[in-house]
């Protein structure tokens, strides 16, 4: 039977599964919206700007070229289409932008490999220029060579923080503090859990020593940020665990709070989600060999759950193998050897998550004055105040009377602190205020719209 | 002319193409490989005024999630700085830095 079978996304899981239905014999189309492969972790710079892959990706560079290649080799047997945008899902068709040209493509089976992006709570001056993510941070580095600013505070919730800063180290660019959001303590009770993989905690031990050797500054369980500086970043303060207010003088804050995955498509696609306690998010469900409720379609990689850059190759050769099964051609053995080393990682994963909970106390902070949705200048006063006033107590409805997720990100950075703020206020548990739902286009695309390709 | 300072700043030199792209309306010099944002912020230290309110921005994840970095093109497009790679002659507004003394919204 010919099947249109579509992957969207070429970062690690979107090309191991690709390579996995080529090597099966069938045909094709990948979709990515970057012009080049990679997803955002083994991201290639444009053209002109390469360098080489050890210093692109450091230990991970094995990896990179892997990926990288393995796209090249099944280049001439896969319909590969790389700049072009999915903008929506309706009813088993994707909506394609690609060179101002929209496109509609229908599919039989669907693989989501649309990765992850930061997690994001506002603090004061968090909106001024010269704040980035963490994983902005990381791409001006591995992309363009450039620095986020001259003397940068790195701040995080994850395992991107030391990495990210030991990467601005090793670059030659200065850091006035490395600023972990979460407690120390945390780490020491999930070590046993990490130990699941000693090759990732060993890496990350590096990290760390590659800071701690640099004199910068390394402080964990930091509370209250805010950024000086009036049209641009002047520096940092923050609350250490004991209660001191500290600052220092920068002139460019990399924050971000752990990933979230990017699951507009999913969603669009009609794919069930679930509230996840543990990371307090909604996720889409996802069932045996990845698939999502939705028949025909498969998650692979962090756009169901964040598991990272080996997680994603694996669950990008299981979503592949689902596929092959459900056309009846199952590989079992194959199965079974991804599944005990999925487990692995999910052991690691529960260590990880232990070690950088989420860090209920910015959310508690936040004050009326501080602007949550940035896309449409919406403050977390607003969004008390219409609670207040209309009494409505969900996150679609608070959407509509204020704004708030109604700009260009649709909601994909504000979003789920709306809900925090909301169910806060309410007095309702967070998965009760509910989730802001995908809308379409998932970017922002021209309204003359262009040629039919 | 407000005082104005680059955010972004050059950390791994590279050798290739130099050329000019003009940003509100003054030349300056960008390489081979540079995208609109780094091209923008290695000279001036936002991308656009804020349109709801006071302020600039300048982009913020740079993965062409956040939709923070749009700018206009002098030919009518809008894109994202952050995701689009500079281009021999290319024009961008961003009416950021003030020229002859008066905003260049």
């Amino acid at each position: 039977m010919k099947e249109t079978i579509v992957i969207v996304g070429a970062g690690p899981a979107g090309v191991r599964a690709a390579e996995t239905l080529v090597e099966a014999g069938l045909a094709l189309i990948v979709l990515d919206e970057s012009a080049r492969a990679g997803g955002q972790i083994y991201r290639q710079p444009p053209h002109g700007a390469e360098r080489p892959a050890e210093k692109l990706y450091g230990s991970e560079a094995g990896k990179a070229r892997a990926i990288h290649t393995a796209l090249e080799q099944i280049r001439p047997r896969v319909d590969y289409r790389p700049g072009t945008l999915v903008w929506n899902c309706f009813q088993g068709k994707l909506n394609t932008l690609h060179d101002n040209a929209q496109g509609i493509l229908p599919f039989d089976r669907l693989i989501i490999a649309t990765g992850a992006f930061d997690r994001v709570i506002p603090f004061p001056g968090w909106t001024l220029p010269g704040v980035f993510t963490l994983g902005g941070a990381q791409i001006a580095l591995k992309s363009q060579g450039i620095a986020i600013g001259k003397r940068t505070v790195l701040v995080g919730a994850g395992p991107l923080l030391p990495l990210v800063a030991s990467q601005y180290l090793e670059a030659g660019a200065e850091i006035a503090a490395v600023l972990d959001v979460t407690p120390f303590k945390a780490k020491i009770a999930a070590l046993q859990r990490m130990m699941a993989m000693p090759a990732m905690v060993r890496r990350g031990l590096s990290y760390l020593s590659k800071i701690r050797r640099a004199g910068v500054p390394m402080m964990y369980g930091v509370r209250s940020l805010a950024v000086a500086g009036d049209r641009r970043v002047e520096g940092l303060a923050w609350t250490d665990h004991r209660g001191r207010r500290h600052q220092v003088a920068c002139d460019a804050v990399g924050a971000s709070f752990g990933l979230k995955p990017e699951m507009q498509l999913a969603d669009l696609a009609g794919c069930d989600f679930r509230f996840d306690e543990l990371t307090r998010q909604w996720l889409p469900v996802v069932g045996a060999g990845g698939r999502s409720s939705v028949p025909g379609v498969y998650f692979a990689g962090d756009c169901s759950a964040i598991g990272g850059a080996d997680v994603a190759e694996l669950t990008g050769i299981r979503a592949a193998l689902s596929v092959l099964e459900d056309r009846g051609t199952p590989k079992p053995q194959q199965l079974r050897q991804l599944e005990t080393e999925l487990a692995r990682h999910a052991r690691f994963r529960a260590g990880i998550e232990a070690a950088y909970p989420f860090p209920n106390h910015l959310i508690d902070g936040i004050d009326d004055s501080l602007m949550v949705c940035r896309c449409e200048g919406v403050s977390a006063g607003d969004l008390r105040a219409n609670f207040v006033k209309s009494g409505a107590p969900e996150v679609n409805r608070l959407k509509s009377f204020t704004r708030v997720g109604m700009g260009r990100c649709q909601g994909r950075v504000c979003g789920a602190v709306a809900a925090e703020i909301l169910a806060a206020k309410s007095g309702l548990p967070l998965p009760e205020v509910g989730r802001l739902r995908g809308q379409h286009p998932i970017k922002p695309i021209p309204l003359v719209a262009g040629k039919q390709s | 002319m407000f005082p104005d300072e680059p955010q972004f700043h050059r950390i791994v030199p590279r050798s290739g193409v130099r050329f000019a792209i003009t940003v509100d309306g003054r030349q300056v010099e960008v390489q081979a490989g540079d995208l609109l944002i780094s091209a923008i912020l290695l000279h001036q230290s936002a991308l656009r005024r804020f349109e709801f309110g006071d302020g600039y921005r300048a982009g913020f994840c740079l993965m062409a999630a956040c939709q923070d970095c749009w700018i206009k093109l002098g030919d009518g497009r809008r894109v994202r700085a952050c995701d689009t790679v500079a281009r021999p002659g290319m024009s961008v507004t961003t009416g950021v830095v003030a020229v002859n003394g008066s905003a260049n919204a």
